[in-house]
């Protein structure tokens, strides 16, 4: 019976005789941003590569697949999407010696769990018209009765807003945190509402004067025809220059535990963190470069050197939760 | 051949279906059940009373507004004679094939603060700041129920329809010949018979607007789908995320039972069908213009205007949002989507045909546990299907260790769990079109088809099934486009490399670039155009 049984499901499902080389990736970054990446790693190695593209819900579906699981690597889009799938104990270790002589040390995990492959700022968008530049601006400042309904964010409950309210609570604490965030709320403009581009928008059209949003959406609206009005109508701002730096957001990449082709995958990855793509993230996309050294695109360059938070992404992480929690609590997106 | 089962056989198709599709169901219940670190009270003293009354808000503003815009149309395309009445028959079914992802975005783009509309106030008449003059905020709740509406409203338009046209038309001919006025007839005697095709299809809407996500959360008004979402993804605990999904199945259940309860006992059937157009209302004069109007109002507001700013945004950027894929993910969509509709028609039949033969009182049963899915917004549908398939899969790995075959994720990792998990979301929608016709046939039919000698499947195959025809292409037709439509299922559950027409929109559409996503929008819209027309010419046939 159970030879039988083997058989017809072997001839119903006759799964495609599994190519030879390939890796499959769970990936939380849009496949427009990484496929030239990928392309270019098949072209140059031959080996095909395999995405299923979901916002939510990835790091489950490779929990409940356990060690079945056909996925390689899990491509995120921030830091905290690495640190849970470590946490959940989904990863495995990248052991590879290109990938530690490329990536300095704070930008992945000590034991190798997980690896960033670029870097973002959360920056400040100030309206140059009504504001003008603000080279001493601080996160802390957003709090302040000066800026009374003229700050445009989205979601606070989104994972770049999150990702800055736990390095808040990190370098002040619980208390002080949720003050600033009580302060930060009467200082909204409106409701939280639509991605980083939208607030840029908005400050164009002049519903509000300070805009919070990752600086590449900065660069790509530069290169949009129809954005590069927005772009152009505000200053980027590096916040907390004069003290402990700007707050970074990574995206990243985790070796699966249960990884079927691991040999290929820790090609991708190493493929992945070296100059060449490195320099098609920047260019492409307008994000930071983790690897030192490689060049960044023109436009993001001529935004000029910056201090960033040196404090390590795992220890900002830990105060995710509470974020939430703070988020709720002051009811920011109701 | 001669086919019979005997009555216990029929029951156990029906439980074998009501069971089978409510597996997902009771996994995330027992997830529910689990402990969790008081993330459930934390939201429970902070934000969940908003979140509750915002669905509550969001579900009964959808119903009204779709009741308003849905029975008039029906009734008017139905039973009245006005300029363009058989054009606005099959095109006011079109907003279906709009996703309500799709409109959300249009209408903001359109009516934002920074959007076309209210620039083109601000430079007519001088406004500076928005402190300058009034304009209504499209994203509020009241803008997501409007938008909900525009799409939704085809369901009951549809259903209440169908359900006119096979009503005897002697009753309202009677009505009139008593003296009423038609908007009288329409409230004492159409609205009445039709009560269990109103309800079915106000069920289905609340369920979806209920389980809707991408529009709540774009412009950002939380409801329990949010909670549900952000407990899940943000305090990475399921168990409160399936605890709140309860509360969500307990709103159903008690609406669901509310109606049971309310349903007067007696039941009219239909003798014979016998609508033609010598017997339509004929509207002159201001009347006929007013209801073309309305009729045009809503086809432009909840169709055109949508699909001509994607066709504007498609020719602006063709180059980059054109892919030679697409006829792939065309076909890939449509070819889930017939499945899905050839096995939910049989599945709603066969659980249908039971609650008709069967008697006692959880005949009802099957269905209602068959129908939980779709309340259920779709990530964690995905979820929940994900729970019971990665199970399965493990357990046959197991057993067939040390065979020569490795099946690896049979279920879990295929079109498989694609199909089993529409199956599951839209079974609702499949036994409310298919039911609400059924009741419409009289049980003598039956009686004289069995006395006549022919026994339960023949009666359903050859008495029930012709009967039956406008319902089933009703249900067919619906639940083909919501296949084509549905997002967050089709994300996370497909195999690798597996692109549709949705989910290849969403890569943009998550990005919020819509203009780059156009193109596959309207290919999205144009195929749910396919079924429609075939179907509606079915309709028309032999009415």
């Amino acid at each position: 019976m159970k030879k039988a049984l083997v058989t017809i499901l072997a001839t119903l499902t006759c799964l495609p005789a599994m190519a030879a080389e390939e890796v499959n990736i769970y990936s939380f970054r849009q496949p427009f941003l990484i496929q030239p990446i990928l392309d270019d790693f098949t072209k140059q190695t031959g080996i095909k590569t395999n995405v299923v593209f979901a916002k939510k819900g990835l790091i489950e579906r490779v929990k409940r697949e356990g060690k079945h699981s056909r996925a390689d690597l899990v491509l995120t889009s921030n830091f905290s999407a690495l640190i849970q799938l470590e946490d959940e104990n989904l990863t495995q270790a990248i052991n590879s010696e290109t990938v530690t002589k490329n990536i300095p040390a704070n930008f992945r995990d000590p034991e190798g769990q997980w690896v960033a492959l670029t870097k973002r700022v959360r920056n400040v968008y100030s309206a140059k018209d009504r504001v003008g530049k603000l080279d001493a601006l601080t996160y802390e400042a957003l709090a302040d009765e000066q800026y009374r309904g003229k700050i445009c964010t989205r979601s606070g409950k989104h994972p770049y807003n999150l990702g800055l309210v736990a390095s808040m609570i990190a370098h002040h604490g619980e208390a002080k945190t949720k003050e600033w965030l009580e302060g930060v709320k009467k200082n909204l403009a409106r409701k939280p509402q639509g991605n980083d581009r939208a607030q840029v928008k908005a400050v164009k059209e002049g519903l509000c004067d300070l805009a919070i949003g990752n600086s590449y959406y900065f660069g790509k609206m530069m290169e949009d025809e129809k954005q590069k009005a927005w772009a152009e109508a505000v200053y980027i701002n590096f916040p907390n220059q004069q003290d402990r730096g700007s707050h970074i957001n990574v995206s990243g990449v985790v070796l699966t535990k249960h990884a079927k082709n691991t040999e290929n995958a820790l090609k991708l990855i190493e493929f992945m963190t070296d100059n060449k793509a490195q320099n098609m993230y920047a260019s492409m996309n307008m994000e930071y470069p983790v690897k030192p050294g490689v060049e960044l695109s023109k436009l993001v360059a001529s935004w000029g050197e910056f201090k960033e938070d040196s404090l390590p992404l795992s220890e900002i992480s830990k105060y995710r939760p509470l974020a939430l929690k703070l988020i709720d609590e002051v009811k920011f997106d109701l | 051949m001669q086919l019979s089962f005997s009555l216990s056989k029929w029951q156990s198709f029906a439980w074998l279906i009501g069971l089978s599709l409510s597996v997902p169901l009771m996994f995330l219940i027992f997830e529910s059940l689990q402990p969790d670190s008081e993330v459930f009270a934390h939201l429970w003293d902070t934000v969940l009373w908003d979140y509750v009354r915002n669905t509550m808000l969001l579900i009964v503003g959808v119903c009204t507004l779709c009741a308003l815009i849905a029975l008039p149309l029906g009734w008017l395309t139905a039973y009245c004679e006005f300029p363009g009445r058989r054009f606005f028959e099959w095109s006011l079914m079109l907003p279906l094939a709009m996703p309500t992802y799709l409109i959300a975005y249009v209408y903001t783009d359109l009516l934002d603060y920074a959007g076309p509309v209210q620039i083109a106030l601000r430079e007519w008449f001088g406004w500076q700041s928005p402190d300058d003059y009034w304009f209504f905020d499209i994203r509020t709740l009241s803008g997501a129920i409007v938008m909900i509406a525009l799409v939704l409203y085809p369901y009951l338009f549809l259903i209440f329809r169908t359900a006119l046209r096979e009503q005897s038309f002697k009753l309202v001919q009677a009505s009139q010949l008593m003296g009423k006025s038609p908007s009288q007839s329409f409230f004492k005697v159409s609205l009445p018979l039709s009560r269990g095709a109103i309800v079915a299809g106000l069920a289905l809407i609340a369920m979806e607007s209920m389980a809707d996500f991408a529009t709540v959360h774009y412009f950002a008004v939380s409801t329990l789908t949010t909670a549900v979402y952000d407990t899940w993804l943000g305090y990475y605990s399921l168990t409160a995320a399936a605890k709140i999904s309860g509360i969500m199945l307990l709103f159903l259940f008690l609406a669901l039972t509310l109606e049971r309860v309310s349903r007067p006992t007696q039941v009219v059937h239909e003798r014979q069908s016998s609508v033609n157009s010598t017997t339509l209302y004929h509207l002159k004069g201001a009347q006929a213009w007013l209801a073309s109007a309305f009729c045009w109002l809503i086809l432009i507001a909840a169709f055109i205007v949508p699909t001509w700013v994607l066709a504007d945004y498609a020719i602006d950027y063709f180059e980059q949002a054109w892919n030679d894929d697409f006829f792939l993910y065309a076909w890939q969509s449509l070819k889930i989507a017939l499945w899905v509709s050839v096995v939910l028609i049989i599945m709603s039949m066969l659980v249908v045909f039971n609650q008709r033969v069967s008697s006692g009182k959880r005949v009802t049963l099957p269905g209602k546990l068959a129908s939980t899915g779709y309340a259920l917004p779709g990530t964690v549908l995905a979820i929940a299907v994900l729970i019971p398939l990665t199970l399965l899969d493990d357990k046959l790995n197991t057993w067939l260790e040390g065979s020569s075959f490795e099946p690896g994720l049979l279920f879990s990792g295929t079109i498989f769990a694609l199909v089993f998990a529409y199956v599951v979301r839209f079974y609702a929608i499949a036994q409310g079109a298919v039911e609400s016709s059924y009741q419409r046939i009289s049980p003598s039919l039956d009686m004289a088809s069995f006395s006549l000698g022919r026994n339960r499947f023949k009666t359903m195959l050859s008495i029930h099934l012709p009967l039956l025809r406008r319902g089933i292409l009703t249900a067919a037709l619906l639940v083909f486009i919501e296949c084509m439509k549905e997002l967050p299922a089709a994300l996370l559950l497909r195999p690798f490399n597996y692109e549709t027409l949705a989910t290849h929109v969403f890569q943009y559409v998550s990005d919020e670039q819509l203009e780059l996503a156009s193109v596959s929008a309207l290919f999205i819209v144009l195929v749910g155009l396919i079924p429609l027309y075939v179907v509606n010419r079915s309709m028309e046939q032999r009415s």
